[in-house]
């Protein structure tokens, strides 16, 4: 039956035809595209029927409290975990459902950890230079020779993260913060379509914050960001569309006034009685 | 050029440099000095340092998959096995029918089992080249399919170490067989020569030992080209953080495969070696106690350093020397006590003793 | 009263008491039934064999036994009737034939042997079957039984019928049946007799029914053949028993060896090398304990079950707190130094004790077979094993679920972090779980004794195997340990009929290196956020 269907559907393009470096077709319309997902742990429900729509150019927050699914919702989408049901899109062309985790990172969606996790025994320098979009197969690696353009942008990532003292220190003797920015700017040199960020604030100074807030901010437009965050005030100070997740499903969505003011979700926020 | 790179580091050339002048110094007091002489060395001396040399270089191909990759195989005895039962079986069809039965095809083993011709893949072994490249081929196709399938599946961690045990413990039981056509329990010996040359006599036995040293040396010049280039940095990356490497589009399961073949390959060639010098393989090089051993070289000598690797196995294998002559009832205790004590108190090593000291010295300076 | 005549009147009492004894002596009917068979002509020998026979007298049956095998003997000099107890050399050991006394060594010289010829020798045989038959004990029924398949002959088809008539136990009167049937397939080709042959499994009966098939009567070989067939399915079902029966007493031996690994690995992460050590400690405290009470080996297996648990346990606190505290978090360092410890156990007792093998007695409790039938006989060693392990099993799954360290042990493997802020001491659980897994494999190595040598390389032998078992069926999982030991025991027992002890063995593995690929994480997986991390 579903296989019938399947073949009979015409506008459904096969795996087989689409070349899987091919660009991300946005022109019909969202860059990630979530439907009926669903996930489940030993009878435990993480994920309940999600229906997701991140447009291109988007900044998207999404918060939600503890368990709501946000983390696996990432790992579905970067292809950590697969769904019970339901289907992920990338563009209009690419089912993310059938790739691999290496595979999704070089169609452009490029993931920070709610845990910083950078390679603690390479240089900062070093950690840029192994994100940087290339070609990632063994031969080429093996032989890669470090250009002067490679150089130049890592070196600018380097400014705009502010680690361009620490360039040639171990990873490993960053401060928690560094350890974020260091992670973001893995991010930038992989020059992803689509951001996934978990956490980007977590044990940051206000300041810190700040600039992390410009360089999202600064980020969208030219790419699609989806924030992750429990920090209201981050939030708050970088969100235009907010995405409230519950029990693994949307409670609510809209700008952070909206939300806010929305019974629903302040009752999931403040509990029952309220 | 990626293999050239090695080169122009610093302890590249302060490695090849000590390696070269030890053949150098060993040769000389070999060739030059007359036996009898206090600072002669023997023949038996040359093959016995012909011996370590393969270690250190079986070392070196550990710690390039433990060290830089993370992965603790305690198969490498297998790779190893494979190369020198290759080079058993060419110095075996050298024989000709100089063996017991003067069979001019069949080895000994065969003639003394009934059997009537040579299995199949026992053909071509007869050719030096053949028998050259299946020194690489062999232990490169099994750490293949092995890689292949434990990688894919993201095998890691204790779960691979404890496979790789079953493999070579699977394996040291079938070569223990004497269907398998090599030779069983007794494995493969009574060599004559290799190449036309002699093995038993003194120039064979120098060449060996000279031969075993440059292939150390290009071993560590493979390996430090490996680990200085993009590839042993996404190595490392892979080591320290697995799902890191894969989200940022790197395949780790063929980072994995590609580094744990070239290591196999290098074991396969230190087996191919250390064959002719002992003159003798059997499936005691199978048994996974021998692979466990060649990971505690690697720890004493420092992991991840590469040299510390040789290091380690050298003296590791002039202690074994040592105590198995004067007290050999207390190796086992030397050796459980050494595996114990770098782990808990050594954890990085000589390298990382001599790393610590060299460090303190520049802050001091 | 004096003493003299107290002295006196005890003397008389004593020598009272002897005087019958002296008389029975003199008057015991065996001399006369002994002599009679010493002097029988040839034509006579039949009749005083009858006569032994027929006495009822207890040691009829140890008279024949020893004329049938030619070691009644009459010392020349004093024409005292004996039985050589050793015929090896020049001087034969002797003891008297009616107290059973030994009379130590004499010269081959000074016996004159009672001889017998064949054609007595096959009667004697039947005789002593029918003696056996009726004897009081059982077992000798039973034995007798057994021995008569294949044995009769025309003279003993009329004491068997007779045999039959009386009201006797049914497995012996079925054996006796089956007896007489061989002897009428064979002898007479009597078709009715085939179907009582048709209900055995004994070796006999086979091969008197393949006899039968090549038989001239086609009505007899056809039906022969019929019963053949339904014996061989018979057989087939018996040794698929036979084969589960070995494949489980395998696995539970896998399952002992590797459930206390499960703990150690499954909770704490823990690879332990020695672990294989740790069971052989559990064998040498059983050859100890022997040692220590010598004449009772089964009381010194019982002590050492406890005490085996002890040894290996402490040594396993021991191994805790001096190495692998030190080596939390790196498992493949821990690896590592447990093998070194491994070494140096096993050097410990090639030192102290012996490279060789010790001998562990089984007691004779533990000892022989259950006999279920002809072809199925099940070791009881390998049972009490069996049984064993599923106890041990059982017991473990009790401290699991049902007491406070159980519960502690399974908040620290679930998260350690949160475990310890809810006030469970992490290093104290640890300790106690290392102890509980290298007791566990005490006791492994206590049943182990029972079944394999005692020797250093013991633990070597069975580590690989343990790691395969836990590995096979999911780290961390009690359930999957059990499924998966008697899942790989049974899979060796089945695949060595046709591939062969080694080669049963290297496919099993084989199979569990590629079953990991497909699995990695065994047959029963630990699910869920926790695991993925």
């Amino acid at each position: 039956m579903s296989i019938m269907s399947e073949l009979t559907n015409r506008d459904r393009v096969f795996d087989f035809l689409t070349p899987s470096d091919s660009p991300v077709d946005v022109r019909h319309g969202p860059i990630l595209y979530l439907e009926d997902v669903n996930v489940s742990f030993d009878g435990f429900r993480a994920i309940n029927n999600l229906n997701l729509t991140i447009d291109d150019g988007e900044l998207r927050c999404i918060i939600g409290p503890n368990g709501a699914g946000k983390t696996t919702m990432m790992d579905i989408i970067t292809g950590k975990t697969r769904p019970d049901t339901g289907s992920v899109w990338f563009g209009s062309r690419h089912n993310l459902l059938t790739k691999s985790e290496p595979d999704i990172a070089s169609l452009g969606i490029g993931r920070k950890f709610q845990k910083p996790t950078v390679f603690e025994a390479l240089t900062v320098f070093e950690n840029l230079e192994l994100a940087m979009a290339a070609d990632k197969r063994i031969l080429p690696t093996l032989t890669a020779i470090m250009q002067p353009q490679y150089r130049d942008r890592i070196d600018d990532v380097l400014q705009t993260i502010g680690l361009k003292d620490l360039r040639d220190k171990l990873a490993g003797i960053l401060s928690h913060g560094q350890k974020q920015w260091l992670e973001i700017g893995m991010l930038l040199m992989q020059k992803p379509r689509l951001l996934l960020v978990d956490e980007p604030v977590a044990g940051m100074t206000e300041q810190e914050m700040e600039r992390t807030a410009e360089l999202l901010t600064g980020l969208a437009g030219k790419q699609s960001v989806v924030v992750v965050e429990h920090d209201m005030g981050f939030v708050r100070s970088i969100a235009r569309k907010v995405t409230v997740l519950h029990q693994g499903s949307v409670l609510a969505e809209g700008t952070m006034d909206e939300v806010s003011n929305d019974p629903e979700v302040i009752k999931v926020y403040l509990g029952e009685e309220a | 050029m990626w293999l050239t790179r090695p080169f122009y580091e610093r302890s590249t050339q302060l490695f090849l440099g000590i390696l070269f002048a030890a053949l150098l110094v060993v040769t000389v007091l070999h060739v030059a000095l007359p036996e009898g002489h206090p600072l002669h060395v023997t023949s038996y001396t040359v093959t016995l340092f012909g011996k370590y040399l393969c270690y250190a270089l079986l070392a070196v191909a550990v710690d390039l998959v433990w060290g830089y990759l993370g992965i603790l195989s305690l198969g490498h005895g297998a790779f190893f096995a494979l190369g020198g039962y290759a080079m058993g079986m060419y110095l075996m069809r050298q024989i000709g029918d100089r063996g017991t039965y003067g069979d001019p095809i069949l080895p000994d083993f065969m003639v003394f089992l009934n059997w009537q011709e040579l299995p199949w893949y026992w053909l071509g072994f007869d050719m030096a080249w053949f028998a050259f490249i299946m020194v690489l081929l062999a232990p490169g196709l099994l750490a293949l399919v092995f890689g292949f399938l434990a990688f894919r599946s993201r095998v890691t961690g204790v779960y691979l170490s404890i496979i790789t045990q079953a493999l070579t413990f699977a394996l040291m039981l079938a070569f223990f067989r004497n269907e398998m056509g090599f030779g069983g329990n007794n494995g493969l010996t009574d060599f004559k020569d290799i190449l036309g040359f002699n093995l038993r006599t003194d120039a064979t036995r120098l060449g060996l030992f000279l031969a075993t040293g440059v292939a150390l040396a290009i071993g560590y010049v493979v390996c430090r080209a490996i680990v200085t280039s993009k590839l042993g940095r996404v190595s490392v990356a892979c080591r320290d953080a697995e799902a890191r490497t894969r989200f940022l589009g790197y395949r780790v399961e063929r980072v994995q495969l590609f580094v744990f073949v070239v290591s196999a390959m290098l074991a396969g060639v230190a087996g191919a070696l250390y064959v002719p010098q002992v003159g003798i393989i059997n499936p005691s090089e199978f048994s996974p106690i021998f692979s466990i051993e060649i990971v505690v070289w690697v720890a004493l000598g420092g992991r991840a350093t590469l040299y510390g690797a040789v290091i380690g196995a050298i003296l590791v294998n002039y202690a074994k020397t040592v105590f198995t002559g004067v007290m050999p009832d207390a190796w086992l205790f030397a050796l459980g006590a050494l595996f114990v004590l770098v782990t808990v108190f050594l954890p990085q090593g000589i390298a990382g003793l001599l790393k610590s000291r060299h460090t303190a010295k520049e802050a001091a300076a | 009263m004096s003493i003299t005549r107290l002295l006196t009147s005890l003397l008389f009492v004593i020598a009272m008491a002897f005087t019958p004894l002296a008389a029975a002596q003199q008057e015991d009917p065996g001399v006369a039934l002994l002599n009679d068979l010493a002097t029988a002509s040839p034509r006579e020998v039949e009749a005083a064999i009858k006569a032994i026979a027929n006495s009822g007298d207890e040691r009829a049956r140890s008279w024949l036994e020893a004329f049938g095998s030619n070691r009644l003997s009459i010392i020349k000099d004093s024409g005292k009737i004996v039985v050589v107890l050793n015929n090896r050399g020049r001087d034969w050991t002797i003891a008297d034939a009616l107290t059973s006394e030994n009379l130590g060594e004499i010269s081959r010289r000074k016996l004159d042997r009672i001889n017998i010829n064949n054609a007595m020798r096959r009667q004697l045989e039947g005789t002593l079957a029918m003696l056996d038959l009726y004897a009081d004990n059982p077992d000798l029924q039973a034995q007798a039984g057994k021995d008569l398949l294949g044995k009769v002959d025309e003279a003993l088809v009329e004491p068997l019928t007779e045999f039959l008539a009386q009201d006797r136990p049914r497995a012996v009167t079925n054996r006796v049946e089956q007896a007489l049937a061989i002897y009428r397939v064979e002898q007479l080709g009597d078709i009715e007799a085939v179907d009582v042959l048709a209900g055995s499994l004994h070796s006999r009966a086979r091969a008197a029914l393949n006899s039968a098939v090549t038989s001239d009567d086609p009505a007899l070989a056809g039906k022969a053949r019929i019963a053949l067939e339904s014996v061989e399915q018979k057989l087939k079902l018996n040794r698929a028993a036979e084969t589960l029966y070995f494949g489980l007493s395998l696995g539970s031996v896998l399952v002992l060896a590797a459930i206390g690994l499960a703990i150690t690995f499954g909770v704490m992460g823990v690879i332990n090398m020695a672990h294989g050590e740790l069971i052989m400690l559990g064998a040498y405290t059983t050859w100890g304990m022997q040692q220590l009470l010598p004449g009772q080996p089964g009381l010194a297996l019982i002590l050492s079950i406890p005490a085996g648990f002890l040894v290996a346990a402490l040594a396993g606190v021991a191994i805790e707190r001096s190495v692998i505290q030190f080596l939390k978090g790196r498992p493949l360092e821990t690896l590592l130094a447990t093998f070194g410890i491994s070494l140096i156990l096993q050097q410990l007792v090639r030192t102290v004790i012996s490279p060789l093998n010790r001998t562990v007695i089984t007691p004779e409790w533990m000892s022989g077979s259950l006999i279920i039938n002809d072809a199925l006989s099940l070791t009881l060693n390998r049972l009490y094993v069996l049984a064993f392990a599923l106890l041990v099993f059982a017991a473990l799954m009790l401290i699991m679920r049902k007491t406070r360290l159980g519960l502690e042990v399974r908040a620290v493997t679930q998260n350690r972090a949160m475990a310890r802020s809810m006030g469970i001491r992490a290093t104290r659980v640890d300790v106690m779980t290392f102890a509980l897994g290298s007791g566990v494999a005490g006791l492994a190595g206590v049943a182990l004794s029972q079944l394999t040598n005692v020797g250093p390389n013991l633990g070597q032998n069975y580590i690989i195997d343990s790691f395969m078992v836990v590995v096979f069926g999911g780290v961390g999982n009690l359930w999957g340990t059990l499924v998966a030991g008697l899942t790989l025991g049974t899979l060796n027992q089945l695949l060595e009929p046709w591939a062969g002890a080694v080669l049963a063995k290297i496919v099993v593995l084989v199979f569990i290196i590629l079953f990991i690929q497909k699995r990695p994480r065994g047959l029963f997986p630990q699910k869920g956020r926790a695991a993925e991390g």
